[in-house]
């Protein structure tokens, strides 16, 4: 599979604790026990998330309609890596 | 074990036994004002052991061995000299490995009008002794290693252990503290450096079960020009992540306490180069922040 194809989503909307802090948001991860510290646009990120598997693109759609997002296949490339970022630390998944 | 005792600290209970008389001796003086039981049945919160490091070690170039609910393996044993020492170590690491019922951040705090300021640092930083100090000039000494923080009401509760005094701060003590009584045995070139203990004022030790809201973060530095700048919450957050030692056992509770604490105190870097200096300082910052 293509990371185009990955579809990406997030199990359930309670396993995380969010709080902003000065800018930045802290994420407390129920399941593992860890905090996180992310700037944006992580939390924009995971909030488009849902339950329902989308890929990159339709998620990109999605930020778009409420950011101002420069240039599409650049965002589209940073968005991907952000993704992949958040899978390996247990805050999304893919399929 | 042949010679113990139960002693309680805030709200913490230890049972305290030694292979030895005299590590115990010296702490039923030094912890004479706090609350000791020697009764078998006496219910403790944790077990402190000081053991002969090997057979015949008891005797021999006797070495203490630190042992008890939670201990790290690797650590080496102590000469028996330095036998207060170790179990004051023995204390805290119990406090460090096994306390669960606050978030418990390595720091130190002083209460005034109602009100807690707590110093957070580095080792060398000044904090312990910047709170020995204040202790003895208007500050209710709440504790120079540990400041407990209460997951559910976001106070400080005390842990007004000796003050542990290293290297200079042990001179600079005794001229503040006109009195010998006070001050535990100099125990020269131990692991630490030379250590000797200082008995907090009596109200630390009579006030002892009473907490109260933070209104001041310090993260003290000795060593420096006089300075002063303004931390933000996310260095605040982290730092004080870092100086906790039951941040991550104690899950979400801590989560939600630490971001409470960091969100309503204001947190402030302070660079000092004297304790005269830093008590002018803490001062101004006091009325600024806290009056």
């Amino acid at each position: 599979m293509t990371q185009a194809e990955r579809l990406y989503y997030r199990d359930d909307p309670d396993e995380m604790l969010l709080r902003p802090l000065d800018g930045l948001t802290l994420i407390y991860h129920r399941p593992s026990g860890i905090t996180h510290i992310v700037d944006s646009p992580v939390p924009e990120i995971l909030a488009a998330l849902s339950h329902e598997p989308l890929p990159a693109r339709l998620l990109l759609e999605s930020l778009s309609a409420d950011y101002d997002l420069e240039g599409e296949g650049e965002a589209l490339d940073n968005l991907a890596a952000h993704l992949e970022e958040l899978c390996a630390l247990g805050l999304a998944r893919a399929r | 074990m042949r010679h113990h005792l139960l002693l309680a600290i805030g709200p913490a209970r230890f049972r305290i036994g030694s292979a030895w008389r005299g590590p115990i001796d010296a702490l039923r003086r030094l912890y004479a004002a706090y609350p000791q039981s020697s009764q078998d049945d006496a219910v403790a919160d944790f077990t402190v052991r000081l053991e002969p490091a090997g057979i015949g070690r008891r005797w021999w170039r006797p070495s203490v061995r630190i042992a008890g609910d939670h201990h790290l393996p690797d650590a080496v044993p102590m000469a028996l000299r330095h036998g207060l020492l170790a179990a004051e170590m023995g204390m805290n690491l119990q406090m460090a490995l096994g306390w669960r019922r606050h978030l418990l951040i390595h720091a130190s705090s002083v209460e005034k009008d109602g009100k807690v300021l707590v110093m957070a640092g580095e080792s060398g930083s000044g904090k312990s002794t910047l709170a020995a100090l204040l202790g003895e000039r208007g500050w209710r000494l709440m504790g120079d290693e540990f400041a407990l923080l209460d997951f559910a009401t976001g106070a400080i509760h005390p842990f007004p252990r000796l003050v542990s005094l290293k290297n200079q701060a042990i001179d600079v003590m005794r001229r503040e503290v006109d009195d010998a009584a006070r001050f535990g045995p100099l125990m020269a070139a131990t692991p630490k450096g030379d250590i000797a203990h200082l008995i907090p004022a009596a109200e630390a030790v009579s006030r002892m079960s009473e907490a109260a809201p933070p209104a001041l973060l310090l993260f003290p530095r000795y060593g420096h020009a006089p300075d002063i700048r303004a931390v933000g919450e996310g260095e605040a957050f982290m730092h004080l992540t870092q100086a906790s030692t039951n941040y991550v056992a104690c899950g979400e509770a801590a989560f939600t306490a630490l971001h409470r604490f960091v969100t309503t105190v204001p947190s402030i870097a302070l660079d000092f180069s004297s304790g005269d200096e830093a008590d002018r300082m803490i001062g101004r910052l006091w009325r600024e922040y806290a009056g």
